[in-house]
């Protein structure tokens, strides 16, 4: 049987691990091959550790598994340059682009008056303007195609709602609201639909760490996952405490695929019920 | 293999339209069905509704897939012959694991009977709605399997379209209506691991929509047609969108997927 996005190609910031490697393989099993980017290394003001070249790798072996090609560039979204440079390249190699998910993002945690500027800035820096720059590099390649495609950008359940101490996280995230539904107007001439997806807490290596689990036990000097559990799940209407990468990976291929091609515009809640609550 | 082998939903409206394409793309995925539809005029409704021969047609196109149907005729707007529809498909089918609170009416023109026609429409298209599904409620909560509702909305349920007469206003009040209950059961329901979420279609290509009453009330006042085009350049939708996105929600893969309005609109509310 044919995968649901035989035959295209798939753009993924963040590749490295969590969310972006779970997209990665979820698009790669449906028949897409990869262009996949990832910073790779650490940003001073993100507290705890970010991806590196061998999380990167292990994306690359687990697609190439799948019987798919990826093409993998390690990238700051940041970096317009370099970015655009990473997927020209993948491009040129894989010969189209279809589908792009914008995910790279970061985290740090503190009350608005006491971040730092530099916490401030890297995170509109990474969760914003490097989503921007996603779209810049990629919607040349998408109108060139002359098929349409399907972006797909990671906000977050705090990208349509506030929660404390994590202003500069809120804000990058409600701007990618804006950005998608701009966006969704922009390209909507030439079927390219843009929709953002908007993820609870999800266990991957950014939420699953002990600074994290902080930000929900500040009263606890060590939370542990057993302590964050029960926090974390009476945010969720749903009885879970959080969902798994390959939830949000699902929720990316619907919106890449055919059965959704006529939804854009869209915010699309993956939050066990967290915003209704 | 289907996405929904073994699974059991029940759907309103089902004689025709969407409630049809609904029907028919949840058995292709492995689905048996209880199909209800009112299959009868209402007065207040100008276009010509759904006839027992259009159910039958939904049954023996649901047969032809080799999955069961059991369809009655029962009015979503009597709580009793609806609740007694739907017990005796969970009786022959063993349970119901997804509910579809589709059937629903569009008297957009203007009425002899303005207020009847308001009261109509709200009867069905939200009363309607509520009387779904506390039916199935106390089913899907018993078997203690989860399960997953879905509610049909309108681009007209989150933005204020459907112009200035009665049958319009309660359309449009209806479907802003559907929202609330949807969010108040997902919050009721999500201990049960029960999901409730609403889709919100543009225009869509059933006799709901293309019929002379519903083009000539576009076509008599040119603000409300230049506000009812989609971003995307497509005109109208098939029913099977909306299929597609009904069998997402119901779906494993949006097992985490509640409290949910979902757009399939071709980027009119954006736009």
């Amino acid at each position: 049987m044919a995968g649901r996005v035989e035959g295209k190609v798939a753009f993924i910031t963040g590749a490295a691990r969590g969310q972006g490697r779970s997209h990665a393989v979820r698009l790669a099993q449906e028949g897409a091959d990869i262009i996949a980017v990832d910073i790779g290394k650490q940003i001073d003001s993100v507290p705890m550790p970010m991806a590196t070249p061998d999380d990167l790798n292990e994306t690359v072996r687990q697609v190439e598994e799948l019987d798919r090609r990826i093409v993998a560039t390690q990238t700051d979204v940041r970096d317009y340059a370099g970015l655009k440079r990473a997927l020209d390249d993948g491009v040129a190699q894989l010969g189209r682009l279809d589908i792009v998910a914008a995910n790279a993002g970061i985290a740090s945690f503190g009350p608005a008056e006491e971040l730092s500027e530099e916490a401030w800035q890297d995170m509109i820096d990474v969760n914003l303007t490097g989503v921007w720059h996603t779209c810049k590099a990629a919607i040349p390649h998408l109108k060139a195609g002359g098929r349409g495609g399907s972006i797909i950008l990671t906000s977050s359940a705090a990208g349509l709602k506030g929660y404390a101490n994590v202003s500069h996280y809120v804000s990058a995230k409600h701007g990618v609201v804006g950005l998608m539904r701009t966006l969704a107007q922009e390209l909507a001439p030439h079927m390219i639909r843009v929709n953002s997806i908007h993820p609870t807490q999800v266990d991957t290596p950014m939420i699953m760490n002990e600074t994290a689990f902080r930000l929900f036990l500040p009263d606890r000097e060590h939370p542990t996952v057993e302590d964050f559990a029960p926090v974390s799940q009476m945010m969720n209407a749903l009885p879970i405490p959080w969902v798994d990468p390959v939830d949000i990976s699902n929720a990316v291929l619907f919106l890449a695929s055919e059965e959704a091609r006529y939804i854009t515009g869209v915010p699309l809640p993956v939050d066990a019920g967290a915003l209704i609550k | 293999m289907g996405k929904l082998d073994g699974k059991v939903a029940f759907v309103t409206g089902a004689a025709r339209g969407q409630g049809r394409s609904h029907a028919l793309r949840l058995a292709e995925e492995g689905a048996d069905v209880i199909a209800v539809d009112l299959c009868e005029q209402i007065d207040t409704v100008p276009y010509p509704m759904a006839t027992q021969d259009d159910l039958a047609e939904t049954t023996k196109q649901v047969e032809e897939l080799d999955r069961r149907i059991v369809a009655a005729q029962a009015d979503v707007r009597d709580r009793s012959a609806l609740q007694a529809a739907f017990d005796q498909g969970v009786a022959a089918l063993g349970g119901v694991d997804i509910v579809l609170g589709n059937a629903g009416i569009a008297p957009m023109s203007p009425a002899a009977d303005p207020v009847q026609a308001f009261r109509d429409v709200i009867d069905v298209n939200l009363v309607g709605v509520w009387n779904t599904v506390e039916v199935t409620v106390p089913t899907l909560v018993e078997q203690g399997r989860g399960g997953a509702i879905v509610l049909t909305s309108s681009t007209a349920g989150l933005k204020g379209i459907g112009g200035e007469n009665a049958g319009g206003l309660g359309y449009t009040a209806s479907k802003h209506g559907v929202v609330g209950l949807m969010r108040s059961y997902a919050n009721n329901l999500a201990r049960h691991r029960i999901r409730v979420n609403t889709v919100h279609p543009t225009g869509v290509n059933t006799p709901m929509v293309v019929n002379d009453f519903m083009q000539q009330w576009l076509a008599e006042d040119p603000t409300i047609a230049g506000a009812m085009t989609n971003a995307l350049p497509v005109e109208i939708l098939e029913p099977v969108e909306i299929s597609n996105a009904i069998l997402w929600l119901v779906s494993d893969e949006a097992r985490y997927v509640t409290g949910v309005t979902l757009p399939v609109d071709a980027g009119f509310l954006v736009k």
